[in-house]
């Protein structure tokens, strides 16, 4: 069960993306996107409105980019309170830092490794 | 009337005339234009997507099994995730499947690891400094910019009207 | 002023005609395996071309093809007065390392995907002006290069709009003459830039037809010709769309080109081959028109040939700044005297 409503909720979050990219008038780049579900998912996390969707979607909902910005600001949000100010800075950053190093070192790896294929 | 005047009139029919070609010739092109599969797209976006997200709930799932607190089983699936996006982009293979499926492959956290590993790949001639560690960000890093800007935000928002 | 050799607006009329003394055309393993295959001179199977990088594999066909077109006529390099060559990198380095392996005397040329066209013109009027016996003109793309240089890293799972078209792995080579049984190069009509305002950096036949029908138009009006006084006129790469546009183009001006106009984009490669609209780049120019399109005319089937070569001036800043592109089309004729 948890997988289909993964697969499902998933599946739309990525529909979404692609429609903007499709049916938009502007020219909205794969970079537009990532940029975009990040910081909407963020805002829409802070107002807390996120969490339902993880609650019903699991990976569906944390797994797209849209989930980062939802770590970020749960971090923030959880740090301001322990932390105060100094929390409202490094809160973010802390709670993503271990998916930041990953994409960081598995990134620098893979291109130590391979080599394009075009 | 000054001739200097008169110049600038004829400047400015020039450009509106020049503006209103412009628009004629835009119409012909998306008259041309074949019309973008979006149907199509969206269909392949959305199964792509939903099934690169099942198979993380699946890892979920197993993690769980295997006795991790759920906070750690997420963070966990969310470093095998960026693992396989990455490995796949080295093989050469994440970018067939971006090809088909569009957002179906950018939006979800693999998409964020084949932005960090195919400029750091494509650029390793370049060198390791300004070649593959400097190329790596071209796209991750405008997502760190923004992101910490909003987390930053959010928190000084928190902290100043709670 | 009243020079024999301008006509109309601006078209060249060359008094003595140059000569087409050979042709090499060299192309990538995708190429290779489009209906143009059994012109091409040399497909090469791996992208790479033994090279470490893209760069480098695209360099070394570009002076192999200038090699084979000296080597086909019979000539060594020292026979060779000048060479234009230019590409699509950043300061053209394919053409200026592989001119530093030919030591030529040499122009360094950027045109876009016009470039050999571009070559053609200036070798023609160098030597119709008794300043050279032969000019070399080549140019060469790679999809891969391209790619990087213009949009995504080519690991990257983006997806390509339909407008999109393909970067040419490839590199041409002309070797003109003073005489020769070849066909001739008679006229030549120097394009001027038009730019309708498209932006789109992924749908570049929109941008550079305007420039195409342009120089088809002003060709036609300065030699007083129709289009049916060619066999064929083909533009550069423009692909589907772009012809498409450029026959509207050319029909407002009661300019029917239904009957005998193609583009070398369209030619190039099969539909089935995922390229969506159709080739592009500087090679997809030189390498139809140095194999192909002058291999036809030599076996008799067309007698004229009205080309041209098609450019779109974009650099990845200028589209980041939301500029237009501007687009430019030379025209040349081939006849069989």
């Amino acid at each position: 069960m948890s997988i289909l409503l993964a697969f499902l909720i998933g599946g739309t979050l990525c529909l979404i993306g692609q429609l903007i990219m499709d049916l938009t008038p502007f020219n909205v780049t794969p970079g537009h996107v990532l940029v975009g579900y990040v910081t909407i998912g963020a805002v829409i996390s802070a107002i807390g409105l996120y969490q339902p969707l993880i609650d019903v979607g699991g990976a569906g909902a944390t797994i797209p980019l849209s989930g980062f910005g939802h770590t970020l600001a749960q971090g923030v949000l959880q740090a301001v309170k322990t932390k105060g100010l100094l929390g409202a800075f490094g809160g973010g950053i802390e709670a993503t830092s271990v998916g930041i190093a990953a994409a960081v070192v598995f990134g620098y790896v893979m291109a130590v490794i391979f080599s394009p294929q075009g | 009337m000054g001739t200097n005047e008169g110049g600038l009139l004829d400047k400015q029919f020039q450009k509106a005339k020049q503006q209103a070609e412009q628009q004629k010739y835009q119409q012909m092109v998306q008259s041309v234009k074949p019309k973008q599969t979006w149907l199509k797209n969206a269909i392949a976006a959305f199964m792509v997507g939903g099934a690169i997200t099942a198979f993380a709930q699946v890892i979920q799932n197993i993690l769980q099994a295997v006795g991790l607190a759920q906070k750690e089983a997420g963070t966990t699936t969310l470093v095998i995730m960026i693992f396989l996006g990455a490995f796949f982009t080295g093989l050469g293979i994440y970018d067939n499947l971006g090809k088909f499926a569009g957002a179906g492959s950018i939006v979800p956290i693999t998409g964020f690891a084949n932005s960090i590993v195919s400029p750091a790949l494509e650029y390793k001639r370049e060198g390791f400094v300004y070649g593959v560690a400097a190329k790596m960000f071209t796209i991750a890093g405008p997502v760190l910019v923004y992101g910490f800007l909003i987390s930053v935000i959010i928190g000084l928002i928190a902290f100043f009207f709670q | 002023m009243g020079s024999t050799k301008r006509i109309g607006q601006r078209t060249i009329q060359f008094a003595d005609p140059p000569s087409v003394v050979a042709t090499a055309s060299i192309v990538g393993p995708k190429e290779g395996e489009g209906p143009l295959a059994d012109s091409f001179d040399k497909i090469i199977q791996d992208t790479y071309y033994g090279e470490k990088s893209w760069e480098k594999a695209e360099s070394k066909m570009l002076a192999e093809a200038v090699n084979m077109s000296i080597k086909k006529a019979g000539l060594t390099p020292g026979d060779v007065d000048y060479l234009f060559a230019g590409d699509l990198l950043n300061q053209t380095i394919s053409a200026n390392y592989a001119a530093r392996q030919l030591s030529m005397p040499f122009f360094g040329l950027y045109g876009a995907c016009s470039t050999m066209y571009e070559g053609i013109i200036l070798a023609a009027i160098l030597i119709d002006g008794g300043y050279a016996e032969r000019v070399a003109a080549a140019t060469s793309s790679h999809h891969d290069t391209a790619e990087r240089q213009y949009r995504y890293p080519t690991e990257m799972g983006t997806q390509r709009p339909m407008t999109a078209q393909w970067t040419v792995t490839g590199a041409g080579a002309m070797l003109l003459g003073k005489s020769g049984p070849g066909p001739k190069i008679t006229h030549a009509t120097v394009g001027k830039v038009v730019d309708q305002g498209v932006k789109d950096p992924s749908d570049m036949g929109s941008a550079m037809a305007p420039a195409a029908a342009d120089t088809i138009i002003t060709h036609l009006q300065d030699t007083g010709r129709s289009p049916e006084y060619y066999d064929l006129i083909v533009t550069g790469d423009l692909a589907n769309i772009g012809k498409a546009l450029t026959e509207q183009l050319a029909q407002q001006q009661n300019i029917d080109l239904s009957g005998n106009y193609t583009d070398c984009g369209v030619l190039i490669y099969d539909p089935s081959q995922d390229v969506h609209a159709g080739g592009s780049g500087c090679a997809c120019s030189a390498v139809v028109t140095c194999s192909y399109l002058l291999e036809e005319m030599i076996a008799g089937k067309y007698k004229r040939i009205l080309g041209l070569g098609t450019g779109a001036l974009m650099s990845p800043l200028s589209s980041q700044q939301g500029e237009s592109i501007p687009g430019i089309g030379h025209a040349v004729v081939f006849e069989m005297m």
